[in-house]
C-alpha cells in the first residue's frame, strides 16, 4: 500500500469503528444515563415515571426502619425542605448513617415511595455528594464543616 | 524548623528545574554546549532537594509532628508506622509531592542513561522534564503546600482514612503514579523530536524501552487498585468504571497504542507522526487523570476535597502542556513522515487495527467520562453515565482487538502472510473453539453466545502466544527477548480476557439476612454462620463473623469478615472474608445487624477472577521481558562520543529483529 492508502485505510476504519460503537453506546446511553432529580422536583412531580433515576439528600435522624431480622428497609431523605421515602432491599453502604448525604438510584413507586436499587455513600465521611451540597445549599442549609 | 527546611528545599528544587527547563533547550536551540551541559547536573540536584523535602515530610509523619497541618488531617499517635509512612501519600498535598518526586527519580533516570543519546537530544529531553517538574513544583508551592503550620499544633491527628489503612494501597498510589509521570518521558522525547526535527529508527529505539516501563507500573498500579477495590470496599466487584479508574485505564490504552506504534517506527520507520500524536495523547491523558483526581470535579469514590484553586491550575497547566505539544505537532510533524509501503495482510495492517482499536476505546471512555461535565455545563441537568454503558462501549472494539492479536503477532512485516498463519495454526484456532466452548459448558452451565466469543478469543490468544516460545523450547526456533516479551505479554491479556469472560458470566452476588447458627445455599456452597467475636486492632475495633462454608458436606473454609469501627473516625468499614483460589474465590461480606440477631450479609462466588490480576501480572512480566532485549542496552563506547550532528549515522544502522 502506499502511503496514502495507508492513510486512507486508518481514517476509514477509525470512521466506520466509531459509527459503528456510537450508535450501539448511544442506545446504552439512553437506557443507563442516570438523571439526578432534585427533592423539590420530585415533591412536585416532576420525574420520569418509566425509568431510573437518582436522587439525593441526606439522611434523616432515625428514620432508619427495618423488619427485624429482614433485607427490607425504609430510610427518609431530605434537602431539609423536602423529604421522601425511600425503601431498598440489601447490604446499605458503611458510610450509611443519620445524617450523611447520599445518593439513590432506582424508580418511583405507586405509592410515592422511591423503590432504590443502589444506594451509595461516599468514601469520606465529610464527602458530601456535590449534586447533594447544590441542592442543600438551595435550600439554604450550610453543611457543618 | 525542619519542616521550613523542606519547603526551602522545594523552592530550590524549583530554582533548579527552571534551570533545568530553560538553559539546555535554549542551548540545544543554540548548539551552545556549555548551556547544554546543564541539564544533567540540574538534574541530580534537584533529585536531592526534592527527595531531602519528601524525606522530611515522611519523617514529621512517623515523628507525629502535629504541628503540621497536613500530619494533622491524616495521620494519627496510634496509627502503624507503616501507615504513617503510607499516610504521606494519603491525600492531596502529600500525592503531589510524590508526584513530583517521581518525576525527580524518572529525570535522574534519564539522565544517567542519556549518555548514548546525541547532546542536544538529552538535552531536550531533560530540558522538557525540567518543564514539566516546574510546572508540578509551582502547584505544591502555591496551592497545596504540605509544608503548612498548625497554629497551635494539634494533640494528636484526625487518623488516616480507614479506607487507605490497607497493604494494597500502601503501593497502589506510587505504584500508579510512578506510571503515570513515567509516560511524561516519552512526552519529552516526542517533544524533544519535533524541536529537533529529527526523528528516526534509533529515536524509537530510545523511547521505546522507557514507554514499555511506564506500562509496567501503570499496568501494575491499575491492577493492584482494582484488587484493592475488590476485597476492601466490599463490593466485590473489580472494576467500576468510576470516573477515576477510567482516568488511569485512559492513559493506559493510549500508552499501550503507543508502543505498538512505536514498534513500526522502530523497525520500519513508519507511523511516525501518529507515534508522536500518541506520546502527547498518554501523557496529556495522565495529566486529566490528575486533574479529574485532584479538583473534584466528578463524583468518584476517590473524589478527595475538592479545591476550586486546584483544579484551575491543573487545568491551565493541562491547556499549556496539551496547547504547546500540539502546536508543535501541527508545526513539525507533517514533515517528519517517510514514505514506505506494506501489504494489506502485513504485521503493519495488524498494528494499525490495534492503534485504532484502542484510541478507540480511549475515545469512547474520555467521552463517558467527561459527558456528566458536558451536560451539566450545558443544560444543567445532573446525569451519571452507568456500568452497561462503559462495558458495551468497551467490549466492541476489544473482542476484534483480542481476536486479530493471536493472527497479526504471527504475521511478517512488509508483505505479510495470513494465509499461512492461519493454515500453519488451523489445529490451533480448532482447539481453542473446542476449549472455548466446552469450557463453560461443562465447567459453568449453559452460556450465553457472548461468554463463548470471549473464552473462545482468550484462549485463541493464550494458545497462539505459546506456539513460539514452546517452539523455542524445543529448540526448534530462537527468539529475541523482545519477540518472547510479546508473547508473555499477550499471554498475559489472554488470560485476564478468560477471567473476565467467565466472572461476568458465572459470578453470582447474593444477599442475605442470617442469624448465628443459621445456613444459606449459595452457588452450591453452603454458609453456616456459626459465631461473632469482637476484636479489637490497633486504631479500631471489630465484630468478626466465623462463617463455616461445605459442599456436599465436606469442609472447604472458614470465613472471617469482619465489621470494624475506627476509633476516632468513627467510621466503620468491612474487611471480607474470602477464600481465593484460582478456580473461585467465596467471598462474605458482613452488612449491618438487622435487629434479632440477625445481619445482613453479601455472599459472593466469583469463578476464576483471580485470572484477571494474574493476566495483569503475566502482562507487565512481558513488558519487563521485553525491554531486558540486548538492542535496548546503553552502548557508551559506541555513541558516547557522538555528538549532535553524528546521530544521524546511528540512524541508519539497521534495526533488528522487532517485537
Amino acid at each position: 500500500m502506499t502511503p496514502k492508502q495507508q492513510r486512507m485505510l486508518s481514517v476509514g476504519m477509525l470512521l466506520v469503528g466509531l459509527v459503528v460503537v456510537s450508535a450501539l453506546s448511544i442506545g446504552a446511553l439512553r437506557e443507563n444515563t442516570g438523571f439526578y432529580i432534585e427533592l423539590d422536583e420530585v415533591a412536585a412531580g416532576q420525574y420520569p415515571a418509566d425509568r431510573r433515576f437518582r436522587v439525593g439528600g441526606l439522611v434523616e435522624e432515625g428514620s432508619l426502619e427495618r423488619e427485624p431480622g429482614s433485607l427490607e428497609l425504609q430510610f427518609t431523605l431530605t434537602d431539609t425542605a423536602n423529604s421522601l421515602i425511600v425503601s431498598y432491599s440489601g447490604v446499605l453502604p458503611d458510610l450509611f448513617r443519620d445524617g450523611q448525604g447520599i445518593i439513590a438510584h432506582g424508580r418511583m413507586g405507586p405509592d410515592g415511595v422511591f423503590i432504590a436499587d443502589e444506594v451509595l455513600a461516599k468514601h469520606d465521611e465529610n464527602y458530601m455528594p456535590p449534586e447533594v451540597a447544590a441542592s442543600l445549599e438551595e435550600q439554604g442549609y450550610k453543611p457543618a464543616e | 524548623m525542619v519542616a521550613e527546611l523542606g519547603q526551602i528545599a522545594l523552592i530550590i528544587a524549583l530554582v533548579l528545574a527552571v534551570l533545568q527547563g530553560v538553559l539546555p533547550l535554549v542551548g540545544a536551540q543554540r548548539n551552545d554546549a556549555a548551556l547544554m551541559a546543564f541539564a544533567r547536573p540540574a538534574a541530580v540536584a534537584q533529585f536531592g532537594f526534592i527527595a531531602i523535602a519528601f524525606g522530611i515530610l515522611v519523617n514529621a509523619f512517623v515523628l507525629n509532628d502535629f504541628s503540621l497541618t497536613y500530619v494533622a488531617n491524616n495521620s494519627n499517635s496510634e496509627l502503624p508506622t507503616m501507615y504513617r509512612v503510607a499516610a504521606v501519600w494519603g491525600a492531596h498535598e502529600g500525592s503531589m509531592l510524590l508526584w513530583v518526586l517521581i518525576l525527580a527519580t524518572w529525570t535522574l533516570a534519564v539522565a544517567w542513561r542519556s549518555r548514548s543519546l546525541p547532546e542536544d537530544m538529552a538535552a531536550r529531553v531533560l530540558g522538557v522534564l525540567g518543564l514539566i517538574s516546574v510546572g508540578t513544583l509551582a502547584f505544591i508551592l502555591f496551592t497545596s503546600n504540605p509544608f503548612w503550620r498548625l497554629q497551635p499544633a494539634a494533640l494528636d491527628g484526625a487518623d488516616l482514612n480507614p479506607l487507605l489503612q490497607d497493604p494494597a494501597l500502601v503501593i497502589h498510589p506510587p505504584m500508579l503514579y510512578v506510571g503515570y509521570v513515567g509516560l511524561s518521558v516519552a512526552f519529552a522525547f516526542a517533544i524533544a523530536a519535533m524541536l529537533s526535527g529529527r526523528l528516526d529508527r534509533q529515536w524509537a529505539r530510545w523511547t521505546r524501552p522507557w514507554t514499555t516501563a511506564a506500562w509496567v507500573f501503570l499496568t501494575l498500579g491499575i491492577a493492584l487498585g482494582s484488587w484493592w477495590a475488590y476485597y476492601e470496599l466490599g463490593w466485590g466487584g473489580w472494576w467500576f468504571w468510576d470516573p477515576v479508574e477510567n482516568a488511569s485505564f485512559m492513559p493506559w490504552l493510549a500508552a499501550t497504542a503507543l508502543f505498538h506504534s512505536l514498534a513500526v517506527t522502530e523497525t520500519r520507520g513508519l507511523f511516525k507522526s501518529w507515534t508522536l500524536l500518541l506520546a502527547i495523547m498518554a501523557f496529556s491523558l495522565s495529566l486529566l487523570g490528575t486533574f479529574l483526581v485532584r479538583s473534584g470535579i466528578l463524583v468518584s469514590v476517590h473524589a478527595f476535597a475538592s479545591d476550586p484553586a486546584r483544579g484551575y491550575f491543573i487545568l491551565a497547566f493541562l491547556f499549556v502542556v496539551i496547547g504547546v505539544a500540539l502546536a508543535l505537532y501541527a508545526w513539525r510533524a507533517p514533515g517528519l513522515d517517510t514514505p514506505g509501503g506494506f501489504q494489506a495482510s502485513s504485521r503493519e495492517t495488524f498494528l494499525l487495527i490495534n492503534n485504532v482499536l484502542l484510541v478507540i476505546a480511549a475515545a469512547l471512555i474520555l467521552i463517558g467520562t467527561l459527558y456528566p461535565l458536558f451536560v451539566d455545563y450545558f443544560s444543567g441537568a445532573k446525569v451519571s453515565v452507568g456500568a452497561p454503558v462503559f462495558e458495551l462501549a468497551f467490549v466492541i472494539p476489544m473482542l476484534p482487538l483480542v481476536a486479530l492479536m493471536g493472527v497479526g503477532m504471527h504475521t511478517t512485516w512488509r508483505t505479510g502472510n495470513v494465509r499461512e498463519t492461519l493454515a500453519r495454526y488451523k489445529w490451533l484456532i480448532a482447539a481453542a473453539l473446542a476449549i472455548g466452548i466446552a469450557l463453560p459448558v461443562f465447567g459453568f452451565g449453559a452460556p450465553g453466545p457472548l461468554t463463548v466469543v470471549g473464552t473462545t478469543a482468550a484462549v485463541w490468544v493464550i494458545l497462539a502466544s505459546l506456539a513460539e516460545p514452546v517452539q523455542a523450547a524445543m529448540g526448534k526456533k530462537r527468539l529475541s527477548a523482545a519477540r518472547m516479551g510479546m508473547h508473555v505479554a499477550h499471554l498475559g491479556v489472554g488470560v485476564f480476557t478468560l477471567g473476565v469472560a467467565i466472572v461476568t458470566s458465572y459470578g453470582i452476588e447474593a444477599d442475605r439476612s442470617i442469624r448465628p447458627g443459621d445456613t444459606v445455599a449459595v452457588a452450591g456452597h453452603e454458609f453456616t454462620l456459626n459465631r461473632f467475636d469482637t476484636v479489637a486492632g490497633p486504631n479500631y475495633d471489630a465484630i468478626r463473623g466465623t462463617v463455616a462454608v461445605t459442599r456436599d458436606g465436606e469442609a472447604i473454609a472458614t470465613l472471617l469478615p469482619e465489621k470494624r469501627r475506627y476509633r476516632l473516625q468513627q467510621s466503620p468499614m468491612t474487611e471480607a472474608g474470602i477464600d481465593a483460589s484460582l478456580g473461585r474465590d467465596l467471598f462474605v461480606a458482613l452488612g449491618d445487624p438487622l435487629g434479632d440477631e440477625a445481619w445482613s450479609v453479601r455472599i459472593q462466588y466469583k469463578p476464576m477472577i483471580r485470572l484477571i490480576w494474574l493476566g495483569c501480572i503475566i502482562m507487565a512480566l512481558g513488558g519487563l521481558v521485553a525491554m531486558s532485549d540486548r538492542r535496548y542496552r546503553v552502548r557508551e563506547s559506541a555513541t558516547a562520543k557522538a555528538g549532535a550532528r553524528d546521530a544521524a549515522a546511528a540512524a541508519t544502522t539497521p534495526a533488528q529483529e522487532a517485537g
